[in-house]
């Protein structure tokens, strides 16, 4: 297949994309990845997801698909030939969907939340990211069955959805000075975001913790209005 | 063997209608289990112990959570009859991003109408226009999202329609006037028999709906 066959639309910050990333890696789709620059929409963009006018936007032949596990679940129907991403058992499929919905409706807005959180809140916050956190770790256990990811030997649905936030994670720890993935408490999970970040499909795609820091940073400044660091 | 399948439900939640409507497409027989969510089973509790809310389907004792998920685990194990999803990944693609659509946006405006007063109401009610307008044009001249059949799209929209009611007295607006093909669009899939019998009454979810009103302190 020609390689401009498929396009995906993408920032290099956004953990979205990078669930599209890891997905057309671990099918091995050769793809043009066109990145938009931040603070601007191209054309291209808002032709192909006037809805929302946000990244991740897959462009195969001339068709658009938006949203990060619409996209996913699109690249695993699609290309077949290549490991699963979701699992056969529709039931098994029932609990990732769910655990997939559950970071992205629940978790992932808490956590976004802390840095810009403060006093009470902000603690509520921090509960609420590591009481999910102890529910992943039970997860992991139950699903991964001793091996390396939820998918089991192989990535899957819950470890993209759930892995391509580990940088921001580290970049709330970081900035936030929090401490969220402990090792004392969900060890399971410590080591499989190791093993994650190891893997062929993530790690040319996952973006280093200091670039975000960096990046998150000016994201900051520009919230509040200062002028951006000079670089 | 005979499937044993329960739903936990609330009867007037729009998300329960869903999977309603799911089982009657397919012809699935099962338990109804209506839920006081001032006072939730412990069977809920249990079932759904991360977010304790309803609809919560039990399939032979495996409970799934989640309305969209549900349906389409339902497509998926009843899949000879009455499919919901297009067969066609880029249309399965395409129903999922209109599907999503409607739990990001359609709740939640639906209650700035009804949950509110005043500006407040004022202002949702105009994103409640807005929001019904995008979906008009997805729908377009078709008959259905689905195309010419009723499908994913359709049945994660259409029980809203049980409380189009209550929000056009409370949001003082006509629905029809301004959005007049979704009006058209409900009305033709209240023909289907499953969906008919599914969505309670109008007027009944608008005495529901004054009952929390009243409970919320805005009435």
């Amino acid at each position: 297949m020609a390689k401009n066959d498929v396009k995906l639309l993408g920032v290099w910050a956004s953990p979205f994309v990078m669930r599209a990333r890891i997905s057309l890696s671990i099918k091995s789709v050769n793809y043009e990845f066109l990145e938009e620059t931040v603070g601007s929409k191209s054309e291209l963009l808002l032709q192909s997801n006037p809805v929302h006018k946000k990244v991740p936007v897959l462009i195969h032949g001339d068709k658009p698909i938006c949203e990060s596990l619409v996209i996913v679940q699109y690249i695993d129907e699609v290309w077949t030939s290549g490991p699963s991403i979701l699992s056969t058992d529709h039931y098994d499929r029932a609990i990732q969907r769910f655990w997939a919905a559950y970071l992205d409706d629940k978790w992932f807005p808490a956590m976004r939340r802390i840095r810009g959180a403060q006093g009470e809140e902000r603690q509520e916050l921090v509960d609420q990211v590591v009481e999910g956190l102890a529910l992943l770790e039970e997860a992991f256990g139950k699903y991964s069955k001793g091996k390396a990811f939820f998918g089991g030997d192989q990535i899957g649905f819950i470890d993209i959805a759930f892995g391509s936030l580990l940088g921001w994670l580290r970049v709330t720890e970081k900035l936030g000075e929090v401490k969220l993935l402990d090792e004392a408490k969900t060890p399971g999970l410590v080591k499989w975001a190791e093993s994650f970040c190891a893997d062929a499909a993530v790690k040319s795609v996952m973006p280093e913790t200091e670039k975000l820091i960096e990046f998150s940073k000016l994201l900051m400044a520009k919230m509040k209005g200062a002028p951006p660091p000079k670089n | 063997m005979a499937d044993e399948v329960v739903l936990l439900d609330f009867w007037p939640s729009m998300f329960g209608m869903r999977v309603r409507i799911a089982l009657a497409e397919k012809g699935i027989k099962y338990e109804y289990k209506e839920e006081d969510l001032r006072n939730k089973s412990p069977l809920l509790l249990e079932m759904s112990p991360i977010h304790k809310k309803i609809p919560v389907f039990i399939h032979n004792g495996k409970p799934v959570c989640e309305s969209l998920i549900i349906v389409q685990y339902i497509d998926d194990v009843w899949k000879d009859k009455c499919p919901l999803l297009p067969t066609d990944p880029y249309q399965r693609a395409h129903s999922r991003f209109w599907a999503d659509f409607v739990d990001k946006k359609v709740y939640e405006v639906s209650r700035k109408v009804w949950a509110t007063n005043g500006e407040e109401k004022k202002a949702g009610k105009k994103e409640f226009i807005e929001i019904f307008k995008i979906l008009e044009g997805e729908l377009g001249d078709k008959p259905y999202y689905g195309g010419e059949t009723f499908g994913f799209v359709d049945l994660s929209l259409i029980p809203f329609y049980s409380w189009f009611y209550a929000i056009e007295t409370l949001g003082e607006f006509n629905l029809e006037a301004e959005c007049p093909k979704i009006v058209a669009w409900a009305k033709r899939c209240l023909q289907k028999e499953t969906v008919a019998k599914t969505l309670p009454d109008q007027k009944k979810v608008y005495e529901f709906v004054g009952q929390m009103r009243k409970r919320f302190g805005l009435e």
